[in-house]
């Protein structure tokens, strides 16, 4: 290209993705990103830089093609016709939780119960399990770095019950203290309930030692993996957790779709939680009969595309290769902290050793919320707020952060893009 | 594309970087919390109230620069005026940042220096912030108990 026609499209906003630099087993980024429609547009006259992955990712052709096509080739209700599209969609949405099954090592499909997201599935584990199980001076352990949705569900069941919420707190880069968790488990403490990655300071959490630890006192674990499961491979089995949670709409997935895996012999034991049909096997006004796993925590007809599209995302992902999208987000998440702690007056909130996918930062006084105005208008879409994490803005004092997070399909290049955005930010409020 | 200099003019930069009546008042007879859960902005706005007329007026909190600004040049303004006209300008300024074509009461000369937020109509998101103070000021006005929340 000439430097007249590079000049001509930096001056358009255009931005010249190199490939991913991870040697030879590297992504093609170009080619992921040709498979994402809409990084395609431009905002406000610049291409879109995408940095706010961790709210929500954005979806690859497969997924929204597998969602016309069950639409309008597939559609009908599953386990209730005897009909071809019936037996088509049921077909497709069994095969969709093999796949998940699969993506989680999980020992059984029965395990696989699709709800509407983290959150719901959290909601659920708590009132069931949790109403089950969790009494007048039990505890249930968080951690300092809990999404809200890993809280208030908890926080409902305690005050419901009389019983305690604890957490175990973290200290100022963001890592969990292990050995003040370790101390929080008692014989009070029915359910540990944590977060594998923090969606607001990107720490990994030493989840395989806190299952460990918890399970050494009978103490079975639930782990909130929504910021986890679109960064590194996962497997129930080897963790030997209890009940793992997530959303597929960060893993490439539609919205309205997510995951609760739980041991079978946990679910069988649990009550339901939602009544309707599908969850039952047979109803009398006198006495209802409910139905076999899964289905039992399946009231309702389900989001069947939703649940078809993520298994599709899933196998997206796995073509592309876990392993091999983990270690190009771990080289711009490397790139991205050196090149943005370098800013003067730029301050990282969350510098764990072990960490994913998440960079979140204050500027001084400069609020977040005016860091992302500025940054929208240069084409960078970027989270600011509390991040529903309002317990950890409290321990790190401070009202929120602005936080890029990242995909596979980011590239080096935007974050250079956000460096230069942020510059701008230093010199508006200069 | 709207300019971002629109925005944030140097004013608003001037007056969230220091911003006036930036205090507690132990003497207020009327005071507010208002929030915007979204981005976590907290102020509280003191009013002593003589009568029907302010006689003082401060506030306190954390917000952007938006959002501060706008509560400072909110108590400069309503210094000595009656609760009849703060609530009054409050409509105005509400007109003039949610961009009402109203051109006459969008031009209402007692803005002021508050015609200065008119480019926080070109961003919707930042509606809130310009009007949290303003919402906070109601309430105190009116004398609620509650924190008042811009959801």
């Amino acid at each position: 290209m000439t430097t007249a026609a590079n000049k001509l499209q930096s001056e358009r906003g255009d931005i010249v993705h190199a490939a991913a630099r991870n040697g030879g087993n590297s992504l093609d980024v170009e080619k992921i990103r040709a498979d994402f429609p809409i990084l395609r547009q431009r905002i406000h006259g610049k291409s879109l830089v995408y940095l706010d992955n961790a709210a929500t990712s954005q979806k690859p052709q497969v997924v929204l093609d597998r969602i016309q096509r069950y639409y309008t080739q597939e559609n009908a209700n599953i386990h209730r016709g005897v009909h071809f599209l019936s037996e088509l969609a049921t077909k497709a949405h069994d095969e969709a939780r093999r796949t998940v099954q699969s993506f989680l090592n999980a020992g059984r499909t029965e395990e696989i119960i699709f709800v509407r997201g983290t959150t719901e599935a959290i909601n659920l584990v708590a009132q069931t399990y949790g109403r089950t199980h969790v009494g007048a001076g039990d505890e249930v352990l968080i951690t300092g770095m809990e999404h809200h949705s890993n809280i208030v569900p908890w926080q409902i069941l305690c005050e419901e019950k009389g019983a305690r919420l604890r957490v175990a707190p973290i200290d100022d880069r963001g890592e969990l203290l292990l050995d003040e968790f370790e101390k929080l488990l008692g014989p009070q403490t029915k359910i540990v309930a944590v977060t594998h990655v923090s969606n607001a300071l990107g720490t990994v959490t030493p989840i395989a030692r806190m299952i460990e630890m918890a399970h050494r006192r009978n103490i079975p674990v639930l782990v909130d993996g929504a910021q986890a499961v679109p960064h590194l491979k996962v497997d129930v089995e080897a963790l030997d957790c209890d009940f793992y949670a997530f959303s597929g709409h960060k893993l490439y997935g539609p919205t309205g779709i997510g995951i609760l895996f739980g041991k079978t012999a946990l679910l069988d034991a649990m009550p339901p939680y939602q009544a309707g049909g599908d969850m039952i096997s047979s109803v009398t006004f006198e006495k209802t009969i409910y139905n076999k796993l899964p289905f039992k925590f399946e009231a309702g007809t389900p989001d069947i595309a939703g649940a078809i599209a993520l298994g599709t995302a899933i196998t997206y992902l796995n073509e592309v290769g876990i392993d091999k999208v983990a270690a190009h987000e771990h080289d711009l998440l490397e790139y991205a902290t050196e090149r943005v702690s370098a800013i003067p007056g730029v301050r990282l909130v969350g510098t764990a050793k072990e960490k994913a996918g998440v960079l979140s930062f204050v500027m001084g006084d400069i609020h977040p919320h005016d860091i992302g105005t500025i940054l929208d208008q240069e084409g960078i879409a970027i989270r600011t707020g509390h991040h529903c994490s309002q317990p950890v803005m409290h321990r790190f004092n401070i009202p929120a952060t602005a936080r890029a997070s990242f995909a596979m399909y980011n590239t080096r290049e935007e974050v250079d893009v956000l460096v230069r955005g942020i510059e701008k930010v230093r010199k508006v409020f200069a | 594309m709207s300019d971002l200099r629109d925005l944030y003019q140097d004013v608003i930069l001037e007056h969230s970087k220091a911003p006036r009546n930036f205090r507690e008042m132990a003497a207020a007879n009327h005071k507010a919390e208002g929030f915007n859960p979204l981005c976590g902005d907290r102020f509280t706005v003191y009013l002593d109230l003589d009568g029907d007329s302010i006689r003082d007026i401060a506030f306190q909190g954390s917000g952007c620069a938006i959002s501060k600004a706008s509560a400072s040049m909110m108590t400069q303004i309503l210094k000595g005026k009656t609760r009849e006209q703060a609530e009054a300008l409050f409509e105005r300024f509400h007109d003039l940042v949610t961009g009402q074509k109203n051109a006459a009461r969008v031009n209402a000369p007692e803005l002021g220096k508050l015609a200065v937020f008119s480019g926080v109509s070109e961003f919707p998101v930042r509606v809130k912030c310009a009007t949290l103070a303003w919402h906070t000021l109601h309430a105190a006005l009116e004398g609620k108990q509650e924190a008042v929340s811009t959801e």
